[in-house]
């Protein structure tokens, strides 16, 4: 009897569960299945679900028509080497601030942390300026340097509460046993501190890779990646549902898969491990 | 442990972040108050002079300033509401026993990684139009009269598209906290009588403070500066009527370019996001000490 009921309230929320996570999920499916439409097939009043003309042209359109490639190769360049950079230079801190703590360290990540909220826009016409005068506007370098300092902040936060977790007894212990210093970094620490290097590194590409304030203003044609050619189907061409949809799945198809494989590191490097 | 060579080692180390961190913070930030105190505007290259208060009397006293800073309020509260209980009621479900977790969670969690500006132009074309959107076939299929969403409401429309992208992280983040949760305490309180709804509100609830504080924290900074999603649907309007604090200093100096007037404009955001920062940092530091 028991159980007949337990069974029974599983089935209750495996319903409820599931039909939320469509609800959720809908918007992105209907944005993938309309992008496989023809237009008018993606305007049609009553809608069409699945039965209808599967087609590629959108894009082969979206593709000819804006050079949609360069735009992607903009944000892979922009997010990968962003992070790339801003893991260089965050690794060496985050690594002394957790095996070296002195009395500020404390404060200093805090004060980081205080930089994360600055917003943007109140520096907005300074850098404008600066990225004007230095003809870093429209390039993917000046995004590059913009997207490394802000989300340096997070990267070291993320990388210290990782190293922060390997134990400290270990290394002692590795000493004992007569391991160098060479050793010791490369035997003992680097495999433990792979995967939260790894994590951080995800975390970060997803971050910048849909990062939509700098992207949108220092941007025009060049290096716009694919956050601000999206933008520029505001009007009048978004009324295109089919290739809307088509730009729409391309641009968020990597970074969604990435995402789903950095879910649990997301949580705990966007609450700055307060939350695990 | 650590000797004077590792110590110095340290701060060799950590300098390099804490240097460009601190040149990030200061040099834009002089500029813009120096840029707050001119009259400057790029249509009118070597004009520039100093005007003392001028920008931030303009800007202060401009009615589309008290709208911004209400719509930023209306925009901020409003999301942190609907994910903050959405997210408690998604979290709660989500922790119970069911078939197929690991795809459920996949597809809530999904929103958060799609860009501003897809999210924004997918629900303003292809949801909300109020001709060819799927909510305007729905409402004529219902004999209703379509709603036209960003005519009619155009804060309430980006409030529930910005919370369609953070309701994901909210619930992700209170579901990991309640599995955190001691499920002997849950047991004990049942066995002592404890209704589910009290023991909602006395165990599970404080549980989630916590959480909950992050949650708020870490959105509030984000959503302050929501930027694309207004940029793409309704560019601020009608009006101002969705026009929040960081798009009017957008407009103010890159479509108006007056960089005095936006300098100052920037200035009152710091203000103002120093204010909410300080009051945060104090909630969470109680909270993070406990």
């Amino acid at each position: 009897m028991a159980r007949q009921v337990k069974t029974r309230s599983k089935v209750i929320v495996t319903i409820a569960a599931w039909a939320v996570g469509i609800a959720i999920f809908f918007p992105i499916l209907w944005t993938v299945i309309t992008s496989f439409k023809s237009e008018a097939d993606a305007i049609a009043d009553p809608p069409v679900f699945l039965f209808f003309n599967w087609t590629l042209e959108n894009y082969v359109t979206v593709q000819e028509r804006s050079d949609y490639f360069n735009h992607f190769m903009n944000s892979v360049v922009i997010s990968v080497g962003s992070t790339l950079i801003g893991l260089l230079i965050a690794v060496p801190a985050a690594w002394a601030m957790a095996f070296v703590p002195g009395k500020r360290t404390k404060d200093l990540l805090m004060w980081m942390l205080s930089t994360k909220m600055l917003p943007p826009v109140g520096v907005l016409v300074p850098l404008y300026l600066l990225f004007r005068d230095a003809g870093l506007l429209d390039t993917r370098i000046g995004l590059v340097i913009v997207l490394t300092l802000i989300n340096l902040p997070i990267i070291i936060w993320m990388l210290y509460t990782y190293f922060r977790e390997i134990p400290g007894e270990i290394l002692e212990a590795a000493r004992m046993d007569g391991a160098t210093l060479k050793a010791e970094i490369l035997y003992v620490l680097t495999p433990m501190a792979v995967p939260g290097i790894a994590s951080t590194l995800l975390l970060n590409i997803i971050l910048a890779w849909n990062e939509a304030f700098w992207t949108l203003n220092l941007t025009a044609a060049n290096a716009a990646p694919l956050t601000a050619f999206i933008a520029s189907y505001s009007s009048p061409e978004g009324l295109f549902y089919a290739k809307l949809s088509a730009a729409s799945t391309m641009a968020i198809a990597p970074i969604l898969i990435m995402g789903w494989f950095s879910q649990k590191q997301l949580v705990r490097g966007l609450t700055f491990g307060a939350v695990k | 442990m650590a000797t004077k060579h590792s110590r110095a080692a340290a701060r060799l180390m950590i300098s390099p972040a804490v240097l460009l961190l601190l040149g990030w913070m200061i040099v834009p930030l002089a500029m813009t108050l120096y840029f707050s105190f001119q009259r400057y505007n790029l249509l009118m290259p070597g004009m520039e002079e100093w005007t003392g208060l001028a920008n931030y009397q303009y800007f202060l006293t401009d009615p589309a300033f008290f709208d911004a800073l209400t719509n930023t309020l209306l925009l901020v509260g409003g999301v942190l509401l609907v994910t903050i209980i959405g997210g408690v009621l998604l979290a709660l479900l989500l922790d119970q026993p069911f078939f197929g977790q690991g795809v459920v969670r996949i597809l809530v969690i999904a929103p958060f990684f799609v860009m501003p500006t897809v999210s924004a132009l997918v629900w303003k074309n292809m949801f909300l139009n109020p001709v060819n959107g799927l909510f305007a076939h729905a409402a004529k299929a219902l004999g209703l009269q379509p709603y036209d969403f960003f005519a009619q409401a155009p804060l309430a429309s980006i409030i529930g598209i910005v919370s369609w992208q953070w309701l994901p992280f909210a619930t992700l983040i209170l579901l990991t906290a309640l599995q955190s949760l001691d499920q002997e305490q849950l047991e004990a309180a049942e066995m002592d009588g404890a209704g589910p709804l009290s023991r909602f509100f006395h165990i599970m609830l404080p549980h989630l403070a916590r959480a909950i504080t992050v949650v708020i924290l870490i959105q509030t900074i984000f959503l302050l500066s929501v930027f694309a999603e207004i940029l793409v649907t309704t560019n601020g309007g009608p009006g101002t009527a969705s026009t929040n604090l960081t798009y009017l200093i957008y407009a103010q100096s890159l479509l108006q370019f007056d960089v005095g007037g936006g300098s100052a404009g920037g200035v009152v955001a710091i203000v103002l996001a120093n204010i909410v920062a300080i009051f945060l940092m104090r909630m969470i530091g109680k909270n993070l000490e406990a």
